[in-house]
C-alpha cells in the first residue's frame, strides 16, 4: 500500500542515488586523490616533505593564527548572537547583515581591505611605520584577515538557536536572584554549548584553511608568514608535488577531523534532546 | 506583605498596556487579575515582577516602592506562563537555582541546600523525579517544578502567569486547589493573572478585572457578579444576555422582549444586562406573578440539573437564555419571561441601576406585551 506522500520509486531511489554519486564525484574524490598523491612515493617521502623546515614554520604559524583567531571569534561571536537574540536595541537589523558580510565579500577583497588600512600607503600606514608597528606582511595582517574572514561561523550558528530558545528561561533566572553573568554562565551558555562547540570547529576549519584573504596580508615570506594553504600553492607551483600533495593531505585531515568531530557531537546533543518526551 | 500599585503607565509605542493602574493587596490575600488577552494583566505581572519599568506609578511592596528595583534584587517569586525551567539543568538543580545564585555570605552550605531543596521537592510531591530533566516530565509535575523553584528563594508575593493554562481540565482544577492550600498554608500574598474567569473565581479572594489597560472593578467574585461597575465587567463575568433599552423619565423601556420597569437614571440609551438565573421561562398558563413578563418562543433547551432546564428562546430577533422547571416546554411553544432581576447601565457611563423583582419601589410599574400588564 502507498501511503499519501510515497513518490514513485524512480525519485525514491533515483533522487537518494543521483546524490550520493554528485558527492562522490565532488567531495570523497578529490579528498582521496589528494591523499592517493600524497603517499604515492611512500610514507618515508610525504613524511621528509612535512619535516621541512619551511614547512614546519607554516604549520607552526597555521595553529598560531587559528589559536588566536578562533577564541576572538567564539567571544566575539557569543557577544554579538547573545545581543541580537536576547535584547532589542536600534540598529539590531543592520548588526545581523553586518554579520553576514565577510561571507558575502569575496576572501580577497576582505584582504585588500586590511592592505588599504594598515598598508605602507594606507590610511594607517605612516602612523604605524613612525611607531614600527607592523600588521601587513606580519601575524597582526594574517590574524585579521583571518578573524574578519571567520567571524559569522560561531555567530550565525547561536543567533537561530538562541532566538528560538527566547528569554524567558534569562528572566526565570533574574526572578530567582541571579545577576547577568550569573544568568549567562548558568543558563544561556549551557543552553547553547552543542551549537556552539559546532560553531568553534567550522570556524576554526575555515581559519586553518583560508586561502584568499590571507595570502594577500601575508607577503608569501617563506618560514615567516606563510600559512599552510600558501605553502600548498607555493611548492605546487615550484613543481614539488610530493611536498605539495603531503600538505594538502594534512590540511584535510585536519578539516575531515573537525567535520568527524562536529559530526559526533551533533549525534551526542541529539542523544541527549532525544529523552524528550 | 501588602502591595500596592498606583497610577502605573506602561506604553509601547503609541499604545498603553498599562493606562492608570492602582490596585492594593492586603497581607495574605490571593488576587486574581483577570481580562481578555492584550488587557494589560500580563504587563501588570511584569512589572510586579520587576521584568518590566513602568513609565509612570509606583509599585510598593512592603510599602516601598521598588518601581526601579530590577527582579533579582526584589525577591518575588514568578511561576511563568510555559513554566521557563531551566533545560539543561535537573529538576533538582532548577529548584536549587535560586539558592545557588547568592552572594556567598548569604549562600546556604551544600548540606542545607540538599536539605532545602529536597523539602520543597516533598512539598510539591515530586522527590523521586530530583533527577530528571525537565523535557522528561509531564505538564503537571512542570508547573509543580516552577513552582517549587519560585518558592526556593522563599518570596513572599507570588505572582503566577496563567499557570494552568497547559495542563489538561481534570489535573487543572485539582491542581487550582492544591495552589490555593499552598497559600494559605505558607501565608504568601499572591498575584494570578488569568483569562479563565471560573479559575480566578475559584481561587482568588478578590479579583481585579482588566480593560484596556486599566482595572475596572477589583473586588470579590460575588459582587463581580452580582453588582458589576461597567458593561465590560458584566458581560465578561458569568453568563450573560445583552439587551438595548431606553430610559424615559426614570423608565427603562426594553422593547424588544416588551420589558418596562423604573430605574433612577437619566434619560437616554441604556445597557441591560440580564443572567439566565434571574430568568424564569414559563409556560404563559402558569403565569401569574406580578412582576414584568414578556412573551416567546422556545427555540432550545438542555437540562441544568434534576428537573431544571436551560431554555433559550428567541424573542423577535433578540435571544435570552432563563431557566424552567418542571416539565420541559416543548420547542416553538410559547412561554413567557419572567425577569427578576437586572443590571442596567445609562448612556455615557451615567451611572448603573439594578433592577429587582421584590424592590417594592420598583415593582410598581411595569408591563409588557400581548396584554400580560403587572400594575399594582
Amino acid at each position: 500500500m502507498r501511503s499519501a506522500t510515497a513518490d514513485p520509486a524512480a525519485i525514491r531511489w533515483g533522487l537518494p542515488l543521483l546524490a550520493l554519486v554528485l558527492a562522490t564525484i565532488i567531495f570523497a574524490l578529490p579528498l582521496a586523490a589528494v591523499f592517493a598523491e600524497a603517499l604515492r612515493r611512500g610514507w618515508g617521502v610525504a613524511l621528509a616533505a612535512i619535516a621541512e623546515p619551511d614547512t614546519l614554520a607554516a604549520i607552526q604559524l597555521t595553529l598560531l593564527v587559528a589559536a588566536i583567531s578562533v577564541p576572538v571569534n567564539t567571544v566575539g561571536g557569543i557577544a554579538a548572537a547573545w545581543a541580537v537574540a536576547k535584547h532589542d536595541f536600534p540598529g539590531k537589523r543592520l548588526l545581523v547583515t553586518w554579520i553576514e558580510l565577510p561571507f558575502s565579500v569575496s576572501p580577497v577583497i576582505s584582504g585588500l581591505v586590511f592592505v588599504l588600512l594598515f598598508g605602507a600607503q594606507g590610511y594607517f600606514g605612516p602612523w604605524l611605520r613612525e611607531r614600527d608597528i607592523q600588521i601587513i606582511f606580519a601575524l597582526p595582517g594574517l590574524v585579521l584577515a583571518t578573524v574578519f574572514v571567520t567571524f559569522p561561523f560561531v555567530a550565525r550558528t547561536l543567533m537561530p538557536l538562541m532566538q528560538e530558545q527566547g528569554r524567558s528561561e534569562e528572566e526565570a533566572a533574574a526572578t530567582l536572584g541571579a545577576s547577568g553573568w550569573q544568568t549567562f554562565r548558568r543558563v544561556t551558555l549551557p543552553n547553547v554549548k552543542w551549537a556552539l562547540l559546532a560553531g568553534v570547529l567550522l570556524c576554526n576549519a575555515r581559519a586553518m584553511g583560508e586561502f584568499g584573504a590571507v595570502s594577500v596580508v601575508s607577503g608569501h615570506i617563506r618560514g615567516q608568514t606563510n600559512t599552510m594553504p600558501l605553502h600548498v600553492e607555493i611548492l605546487y607551483n615550484e613543481y614539488m608535488f610530493a611536498g605539495a600533495f603531503a600538505v594538502a593531505a594534512l590540511l584535510a585531515l585536519l578539516g575531515v577531523v573537525t567535520l568527524g568531530a562536529k559530526a559526533v557531537l551533533e549525534r551526542a546533543s541529539e542523544r541527549r534532546l532525544g529523552g524528550a518526551a | 506583605m501588602t502591595v500596592e500599585v498606583q497610577g502605573l503607565v506602561r506604553r509601547f509605542g503609541a499604545m498603553a498596556a498599562l493606562d492608570g493602574v492602582s490596585l492594593a493587596l492586603e497581607p495574605g490575600e490571593f488576587a486574581a487579575v483577570l481580562g481578555p488577552s492584550g488587557s494589560g494583566k500580563t504587563t501588570l505581572l511584569r512589572v510586579l515582577a520587576g521584568l518590566d519599568f513602568p513609565d509612570e506609578g509606583r509599585v510598593l511592596l512592603a510599602g516601598q516602592d521598588v518601581a526601579a528595583v530590577p527582579a533579582r534584587e526584589r525577591g518575588v517569586g514568578v511561576v511563568f506562563q510555559h513554566y521557563a525551567l531551566f533545560r539543561h539543568m535537573t529538576v533538582f538543580e532548577n529548584v536549587a537555582f535560586g539558592l545557588r545564585v547568592r552572594p556567598r555570605r548569604h549562600r546556604p552550605a551544600e548540606a542545607e541546600i540538599q536539605r532545602r531543596v529536597t523539602a520543597l521537592l516533598e512539598l510539591v510531591q515530586l522527590p523521586e523525579l530530583a533527577a530528571r530533566f525537565p523535557d522528561q516530565l509531564s505538564g503537571g509535575q512542570r508547573q509543580r517544578v516552577a513552582l517549587a523553584r519560585a518558592l526556593a528563594i522563599e518570596p513572599r508575593l507570588l505572582l503566577l502567569d496563567e499557570p494552568f493554562g497547559a495542563l489538561d481540565a481534570l489535573v487543572r482544577k485539582e491542581v487550582r486547589r492544591w495552589v490555593r492550600g499552598l497559600h494559605d498554608r505558607l501565608g504568601l500574598t499572591s498575584v494570578l493573572v488569568t483569562h479563565d474567569q471560573e479559575e480566578a473565581m475559584e481561587m482568588a479572594d478578590r479579583v481585579a478585572v482588566m480593560d484596556r489597560g486599566r482595572v475596572v472593578q477589583f473586588a470579590t467574585a460575588s459582587e463581580l457578579l452580582a453588582e458589576p461597575e461597567t458593561p465590560f465587567v458584566a458581560g465578561f463575568l458569568g453568563e450573560a444576555g445583552r439587551l438595548v433599552g431606553e430610559v424615559r423619565a426614570g423608565l427603562l423601556l426594553v422593547e424588544d422582549v416588551g420589558f418596562t420597569g423604573s430605574v433612577p437614571l437619566p434619560d437616554g440609551p441604556a445597557e441591560v444586562i440580564v443572567r439566565p438565573g434571574d430568568v424564569r421561562v414559563l409556560a404563559p398558563a402558569d403565569f401569574g406573578d406580578l412582576s414584568p413578563i414578556a412573551i416567546g418562543k422556545v427555540r432550545s433547551l438542555r437540562p441544568v440539573c434534576d428537573g431544571a432546564w436551560r431554555v433559550v428562546v428567541a424573542m423577535g430577533d433578540r435571544v435570552i437564555e432563563g431557566m424552567a422547571a418542571g416539565s420541559p416546554l416543548p420547542r416553538g411553544a410559547d412561554c413567557v419571561l419572567e425577569v427578576t432581576r437586572l443590571v442596567v447601565f445609562g448612556a455615557n457611563a451615567s451611572g448603573r441601576a439594578i433592577w429587582t423583582a421584590n424592590d417594592p419601589g420598583h415593582r410598581s410599574l411595569g408591563a409588557g406585551h400581548q396584554g400580560f400588564f403587572a400594575v399594582d
